[in-house]
């Protein structure tokens, strides 16, 4: 990927943004296309790095998200590619109009990088959480949506993200997460889910921080329960990888999804369609945030709260291996 | 570079030309925002035709003047000035919002060559413009980029923030243009959403504030290159207009903010047009 090659020693010492403003400012010093943006932000979200490298390439709009998409696209016009980084909720939803208009209909080569994805940032409350990004980002045409799992994916899939022309949204948490990765050395394609874990008992498809739970409950239900669980990375939302889910559906017959994201629009609706549309039946289960607006808390306790930590993707596991639904030819009867 | 009375006399001819252009398009689709078109003709004509530094032959230019059409709806009046000036066929014109056409209400910037940028969704354009200044900035280009606002546009909120930004930045090389035709959908801007003391407004955001006669060729040239030559704050232009101007019955009528016509009213909008330009242009030349 891009020749930038990290190790566990950067995600160690550094957040995942931190990860994120040191991969952008190493891409910036042999790109000069490369610009950044923020709204009042550039401390938080960790872009403030480049600017501390290279002022005159870092523009601060103040608290102003609709400028600053539409400035980031006025910017992309004249052949520039402008990295924008706000807290996601500000991306998907203060700025909306001008991600949609400006950026993904015009097709412009804007990279989002928005920070404070999910539940992340537990204590701030449901103004600061964002739990709805993924369901409307990937409604938006041309726009291609990442989730990284950890500080490592996050270096890929922002190199990933330059190299590849049109508008990306890439989603990423505040402060450090668990490491899935001890660096940036496999093999990540955008689009391209990775098999975290062999399995063909049922499939755990995660992305950002519940691959990291997803990897974790699968060893222990390979060693404790005998149970043989595949695990996906589905870092990539959009375009979703199709063929590693209808593979999973063939291949295990019981799919688990796993979001840190209401679980209406995300990435247990966009795996459901796909398992949908290929006619073959198959137990399924999203875990996520049940479409309520999140508790305070710590990030840990709200994925323990809501059921999409460890404990909770064992135990909808053990439910759905209990399922007999592949011997179930009488459907009638369940009306 | 101020404009003689030759310049006059070729860019009110043109003028003329492009409002009878606009009314034959709105027919063509059927229907269309014309008020607003013809309030903003004059001063799409002195950009295109004196200004601006553009090739058709060459619509990708990097170095070309931007026009940010930021009242995006008047495409209708905006695609008669790229037919004209040949970035694509006329006959496009003739299929202007039938179903599979390049040319819709609100043009695509990836269908309409010579088209700076797509817009339709209001308080967008003025964004765009600061991210094309700032970018010429960083890559030492002298393009200059010319936005086109509607007065009822100036309710957007991102209007106002890309205007301070604009000042903070000291964007000279972005010129704002606000056609202030006092009509909007639903009424009058003073009674929809008062927007006076409008000039105030825009000084207070740190404005170098040019206000003039938006259908007059000469007061337009004039503010542009005021605008060009003041460095030391970006420049609005407040052009007051009217509605529907070179038609009388549409004239200064927010009812005509969007409008079909038929084939008796078409003629008497081409009546209406050479008659409004004919005097403009024998006053030009000192009278009969």
């Amino acid at each position: 990927m891009g020749g930038l090659n990290y190790t566990v020693i950067e995600s160690t010492k550094l957040s995942t943004a931190e990860l994120y403003g040191k991969t952008l400012t190493d891409l910036a010093e042999q790109n000069s296309d490369i610009v950044g943006l923020s709204a009042d932000l550039a401390k938080s979200t960790k872009i403030g790095v480049l600017g501390q490298k290279y002022p005159e390439r870092l523009y601060n709009l103040g608290i102003a998200e609709q400028n600053l998409f539409g400035t980031a696209a006025g910017m992309a016009l004249n052949g520039l590619v402008p990295f924008v980084s706000t807290f996601a909720i500000f991306a998907s939803m203060r700025a909306l109009d001008q991600v949609h208009t400006d950026i993904c209909y015009q097709n412009l080569n804007v990279k989002i990088i928005a920070t404070h994805g999910g539940l992340s940032f537990g204590q701030a409350g449901t103004t600061h959480h964002c739990t709805e990004d993924l369901s409307i980002m990937r409604s938006m045409a041309n726009l291609t949506v990442i989730v990284p799992a950890d500080g490592m994916e996050t270096c890929n899939a922002v190199q990933a993200a330059y190299e590849k022309n049109g508008p990306v949204y890439i989603r990423i948490n505040r402060g450090f997460d668990q490491k899935v990765y001890d660096s940036t050395e496999y093999d990540f394609e955008i689009g391209k889910a990775v098999e975290l874990h062999e399995g063909t008992d049922l499939t755990i498809i995660a992305c950002g921080a519940g691959v990291w739970r997803a990897r974790e409950a699968a060893k222990v239900l390979k060693n404790i329960d005998g149970i043989r669980a595949r695990v996906l990375n589905m870092h990539t939302i959009k375009p979703i990888d199709r063929e590693a889910i209808l593979k999973a559906v063939h291949d295990t017959r019981r799919i688990i999804t796993v979001e840190d994201h209401n679980i209406v629009g995300g990435l247990g609706s966009a795996v459901a369609e796909v398992m949908a549309e290929s006619g073959k039946a198959c137990a399924f289960k999203r875990l996520g945030v049940p479409d309520t607006f999140s508790i305070i808390g710590l990030h840990e306790d709200l994925m323990a709260h809501y059921g999409y930590d460890v404990n909770g993707i064992l135990s909808t596991a053990r439910e759905l291996m209990g399922a007999d639904f592949e011997e179930d030819d009488n459907w009638d009867d369940e009306i | 570079m101020a404009i003689n009375q030759e310049d006059f006399l070729r860019l009110e001819t043109k003028a003329r030309d492009l409002r009878h252009l606009i009314i034959d398009t709105v027919v063509w689709a059927g229907s269309g925002h014309v008020g607003g078109s013809l309030s903003a003709i004059d001063i799409m004509t002195v950009l295109y035709h004196q200004t601006m530094k553009i090739d058709p032959e060459n619509p990708n230019w990097e170095d070309r003047d931007r026009f940010i059409l930021s009242k995006g709806h008047i495409g209708v009046g905006l695609a008669p000035v790229l037919a004209d000036k040949g970035f694509f066929p006329k006959e496009w014109l003739k299929t202007y919002n039938h179903t599979g056409s390049n040319l819709g209400m609100h043009l695509d910037k990836n269908k309409v060559p010579g088209l700076d940028a797509s817009a339709g969704s209001l308080g967008h354009g003025l964004p765009l413009s600061l991210g094309l200044g700032l970018s010429a900035k960083y890559k030492k280009q002298d393009f200059k980029t010319y936005c086109l606002m509607g007065d009822g546009e100036c309710d957007e909120g991102s209007l106002w923030e890309a205007a301070m930004a604009i000042s903070h930045y000291n964007a000279t090389n972005v010129i704002s243009i606000v056609d202030r035709n006092r009509c909007m959908m639903d009424g009058r801007t003073e009674d929809v959403m008062g927007l006076e003391p409008f000039t105030d407004k825009w000084i207070s955001f740190g404005f170098n504030v040019i206000v003039i006669n938006g259908h007059n060729l000469y007061e337009i040239s004039e503010a542009i290159d005021q605008a060009h030559s003041t460095s030391d704050k970006p420049s609005v232009i407040i052009a007051n207009t009217l509605k529907g101007c070179g038609v009388e019955f549409m004239q200064d009528n927010y009812m005509y903010h969007y409008a079909s016509f038929d084939a008796e009213k078409q003629a008497e909008c081409h009546r209406d047009i050479n008659s409004y330009h004919d005097t403009r242009l024998v006053e030009a030349q000192g009278g009969l």
